[in-house]
């Protein structure tokens, strides 16, 4: 028993940092969403972030000044999905796309002259006592500040959206873009901020990636991330904390088959590796098939064009 | 008399734009296609160092291209082709992926001499290199059952085929000469070169307990992992030491410099022919980077010794009695694992935790 | 009150439809052009080597065709089901499963086949593509997960099925352990169509999907349901289309053209099966298609230009050096310029306060 608690708590302390950029960028995009706008430009985001927040922290030394600048990063690639989807009413799912595409190469190539540049990392906190305990101690205790960070937004985002009038209007424009407008709300610049804010949460997501997780820049580092991301915001049927488990099962299956792969069973790695993906589906499945509860959390106008003129 | 100062003129010309030619083919053109991006500062890295070396040694005689990030496949062979209708003579291609596609294009350029790095297919215009890569595992092996205390070694893996399969076995064989309690456990990451889940195989290792990460993946995050926990790592292909000053044990260092400048100089001299080269420390087809000062004196000693009888011939990394992990003996005491049976290995020895994926 | 106002047309300009991809590729290139000069390079030389070079030759415009032949025939499919709302993003996926089904049909018979190999590859390929498809079908229609995400998520497992199978069942027996199958046999290959040049029977099946995607969209009632399921779902609900039907004929079109594809690289220029079939096509495929404005004959033109922005690349990391990442944002470029230009489809762009209401 005491070595399963001992194999245990290294795996927990491991499942939160997998889950930490996870967590960051669906809460983003799940604003987004409920505002009624489908951004799939999130891979491409979190790799703006990754790049530039790398580039800032590797020159100032700094990695708080990192993710800031990623933070901007992503919020800039995210107004550009806004100018086109929101100002000249272009196709949001094409947009999105080429946002990833356009994102997948513009960070490759600004961060050509970065590559294999070491830098130092983020520090963990350190708590006598607290950090020490067995199991539970490094998983909770001993965790650097963005994973802190991305649990406390957890709560933060829900506050926002259920129990704030901004929320209130953002969650109104997302269900009902005709009566919002109606009634004098400007739809286009709510959901314009709300695309910014998730911008810039994707690109903490790739800094968190870049500047912690492997403290390093590698092109195309964020390897499908931000679209488990996406998915993550679907089957927590839009709840910020549904959101959080999520990202707690994939991270956790995530690191689970390594610890498999590393106790030697017989199962062939491949399909071991599997597992998160297949798991992603099979939530997605038991969430979507009440369709009524879709119906009910899933922002009416998700994806639609809003145009006042009609 | 016009007839013959035409046929002077003509002469006069020919002279010109035959000079002119011999000075513009002057130059042998050298061309490298790499399967990753040169800054991944590990494989691709290193066969871009090479690269220069042969610029720098023979820069007078020699103009290089190179060509990184070619995804092994279709586009493969267009890339190779390219550079041989482009008037390269010389053609290095360095995966193993790129071993049918350099075939294909060798058929058609009879005149154009190819290089296959870790293949097995040859023909007249194409030959193949490798290092022997486990060799440096030997000596790693030695160095990694010495430092290691928790007895459990954790080994970053990109895909089970031979060349990475042998680097594990001949570790692992070294390791329990010197420490008979260590185990291998190994993690497959699928990939050459991808930092993240590099690192986070290397931490799951860790957690389960390995205090020293070697790896046959292309990227320095599992030293990094390492590093910050304060234990110990081995690089790949190149030094790491800058990314894990600390947990830098080792480094097997890839060295293609020298061949390329042979291959190159055979080429221009007009002996170069078709063949297989297998290189090992000897050599110089690869290196051990500079110890960790951390290393015990001891240690080192044991290590240069087993490199000296490596280069000797005194000691083979694959030395029978060899057992599988099955228990079965496959190579028997007296004799040692031939060329081929090193190319083809396809299990695991004694000592490494987890069945090989078949 | 803004300076820049949409307004309406009230129909879509049909000048504006064969204009706006014309004014998108300018817009690129002009970017283009300002982007070589921040990097450094000469832009006039860049642009030469990236779009001019690759296609002034008759291999060249066979490496054209070759490389723009899957993205056609992904792009016909995927275009179709966007045009009905349904979006396939796993034709990646769907691609891998018609290499391996198609493939494995020709590993199978290896040594004892004949002619008629090959056509059971071609179905086995199609088929392939369509039963993975046809998972997200049934995951939406009966439990109304979003196709998005379950099709992107089964690319993922059908890469990894992929690497399971080539490192075991499909791996060449006689290939040094190496992760690759065995060459396919000369009638288990799609016979060339030009010689002198890679292009193979694949792209008589790309025309032949442009030719059937056109006839389906513009001249069948099915085609009509499509896009009227697409534009106005709660018309076609009154009107009694079967939305259901559209949904798994849709999903298993493009599932089985983008396995036809598959089938096509491995039993095409690759010649065998291989870890790594595709560089991406079932993503590119879908810009493809929007670039193609979803139409089959912009698709081929789209699938084209596509095709050579690749091939560019490549010609230009040669030529200049030009780094490969700039192909990534040519393309995220051309496809944003686009998407803004289609607005001036819709509506007109006014400037000034608007005016009260008379």
């Amino acid at each position: 028993m005491s070595e399963f608690a001992v194999f245990l708590g290294p795996v927990l302390a491991a499942m939160l940092t997998a889950a930490t950029p996870l967590l960051f960028a669906a809460l983003g995009e799940l604003v987004v969403e409920k505002s009624g706008v489908l951004n799939l430009g999130v891979e491409g985001m979190m790799l703006a972030g990754a790049v530039i927040g790398f580039m800032v922290a590797a020159s100032t030394g700094s990695s708080t000044l990192g993710f800031i600048a990623a933070a901007v990063a992503g919020l800039v690639m995210g107004a550009l999905f806004g100018v086109l989807t929101l100002g000249l009413l272009a196709n949001q799912v094409a947009t999105g796309l080429a946002l990833t595409l356009f994102g997948v190469g513009l960070s490759a190539l600004v961060g050509q002259g970065w590559v294999g540049r070491p830098i130092a990392d983020v520090p963990e906190l350190r708590i006598p006592g607290l950090t020490d305990l067995p199991v539970i101690g490094p998983a909770l205790f001993g965790q650097d500040a963005l994973v802190y960070l991305g649990l406390a937004m957890v709560p933060a985002v829900h506050w926002f959206l259920f129990s704030t009038r901004a929320g209130l209007v953002l969650r109104a424009v997302g269900e009902n873009h005709a009566a919002a407008h109606a009634l004098g709300y400007k739809v286009a610049r709510i959901r314009f901020l709300a695309v910014l804010f998730g911008g810039a949460m994707s690109g903490i997501a790739g800094a968190y990636l870049s500047l912690d997780y492997t403290p390093m820049w590698a092109e195309n580092m964020t390897a499908g991330r931000g679209w488990i991301a996406l998915a993550l915001v679907v089957f927590a049927t839009w709840k910020p904390g549904r959101v959080l488990l999520g990202a707690w099962l994939f991270g956790g299956v995530t690191i689970a088959q390594l610890h498999v792969q590393g106790h030697g069973f017989a199962v062939p790695a491949q399909l071991l590796s599997m597992l998160p993906y297949l798991a992603t589906i099979l939530v997605l499945v038991a969430i979507s098939r009440d369709v009524a509860r879709i119906r009910l959390n899933a922002p009416a106008c998700l994806g639609k064009v809003f145009h006042p003129d009609g | 008399m016009g007839k013959a100062l035409l046929g002077l003129a003509g002469a006069a010309v020919a002279l010109a734009v035959g000079a002119g030619g011999a000075v513009a083919q002057d130059k042998l053109k050298v061309g490298f296609v790499y399967v990753g991006p040169i800054s991944d500062h590990g494989y691709s890295y290193q066969h871009d160092q090479g690269r220069l070396q042969l610029e720098k040694e023979l820069g007078d005689k020699v103009t290089t291209t190179y060509v990184e990030n070619v995804p092994e496949g279709a586009d493969a062979e267009r890339v190779i082709d390219q550079l041989a209708a482009q008037g390269h003579k010389l053609i290095f291609t360095t995966s193993f992926g790129f071993m049918n596609p350099t075939l294909k294009v060798a058929q058609r350029y009879p005149d154009v001499k190819f290089e296959h790095a870790t293949g097995y297919k040859r023909s007249a215009n194409l030959a193949t290199y490798s290092a022997r890569f486990y060799e440096g595992r030997t000596i790693v092996g030695e160095i990694v059952g010495k430092m290691t205390k928790s007895n459990v070694i954790g080994y970053v893996a990109s895909f089970p085929i031979p060349e990475v399969v042998s680097g594990i076995n001949a570790m692992t064989l070294a390791m329990r000469k010197v420490n008979p309690k260590a185990e291998v456990r190994v993690v497959w990451v699928n990939s050459w070169y991808d930092p993240p889940k590099e690192a986070e195989a290397a931490k799951a290792l860790l957690d389960q307990g390995a205090d020293v990460i070697v790896q046959h993946t292309d990227s320095p995050a599992p030293i990094q992992a390492a590093e910050e926990r304060g234990l110990w790592a081995v690089g790949q292909s190149s030094d790491m030491t800058r990314f894990g000053p600390k947990a830098h044990l080792t480094a097997i260092v890839d060295d293609w410099g020298g061949y390329y400048v042979d291959r190159t100089k055979k080429v221009l001299a007009g002996g170069w022919k078709s063949e297989d080269t297998w290189g090992g420390i000897k050599d110089g087809m690869l290196h051990l980077a500079p110890y960790n000062p951390a290393i015990p004196a001891d240690v080192v000693a044991m290590a240069d010794k087993t490199k000296a009888d490596i280069v000797s011939g005194a000691r083979h990394p694959f030395a029978g009695p060899i057992k599988d992990q099955s228990g079965k003996e496959v190579i028997p005491a007296g004799k040692h694992a031939t060329d081929e049976q090193i190319l083809k290995m396809d299990y695991f020895v004694e000592g490494v935790v987890g069945k090989l994926p078949k | 009150m803004s300076l820049i106002r949409l307004e309406p047309r009230g129909h879509a300009s049909r000048a504006m439809v064969y204009l706006t991809p014309v004014l998108a590729v300018a817009l690129t290139l002009a970017s283009g052009f300002l982007l070589f000069l921040a990097l450094g390079f000469d832009p006039v030389k860049a642009l030469h080597a990236f779009f001019i070079q690759p296609v002034s030759t008759a291999r060249g415009l066979g490496e054209l065709v070759v490389k723009a032949t899957p993205l056609v025939l992904i792009g016909v499919g995927l275009a179709i089901g966007f045009r009905a709302n349904v979006w396939n993003i796993g034709a990646e996926g769907q691609l891998t499963l018609g290499a391996i089904v198609g493939g494995g049909i020709g590993l199978a018979f290896y040594g004892d086949g004949g002619w008629w190999v090959l056509p059971l590859m071609v179905l086995g390929g199609v088929a392939g593509g369509m039963a993975w498809a046809a998972i997200p079908a049934w995951l939406k229609l009966r439990f109304n997960a979003s196709e998005i995400l379950t099709s992107l998520m089964l690319t993922y497992v059908a890469l990894l099925l992929l690497n399971y199978l080539i490192n075991g069942p499909y791996r060449d027996p006689e290939g040094f352990a190496f992760p690759e199958s065995r060459m396919f046999e000369p009638y288990a290959t799609l016979p060339h169509l030009i010689q002198g040049t890679r292009v193979h029977l694949g792209s008589l099946f790309a025309l032949l999907a442009v030719a059937g995607g056109w006839v389906l969209m513009s001249r069948t009632f099915i085609g009509f349901q499509i896009r009227v399921i697409g534009l106005t779902p709660a018309a076609a609900g009154y009107a009694g289309f079967n939305e259901k039907r559209i949904v798994w004929l849709t999903l298993l079109l493009s599932g089985g053209l983008a396995g036809l594809a598959g089938l096509g690289e491995v039993a095409g220029p690759i010649g065998q099966i291989t870890p790594s079939v595709s560089p991406g096509y079932g993503f590119t495929a879908i810009i493809v298609a929007f670039l193609g404005r979803l139409h089959p004959v912009g698709i081929l033109l789209a699938g084209l230009l596509m095709a050579l922005s690749f091939i560019g690349g490549e010609a230009a990391q040669i030529a200049l050096g030009l780094p490969k990442a700039i192909t990534g944002v040519f393309q995220g470029m051309l496809l944003f310029f686009l998407l803004a230009c289609d607005v001036l489809i819709r509506y007109r762009v006014r400037f000034g306060a608007r005016r009260a209401a008379a």
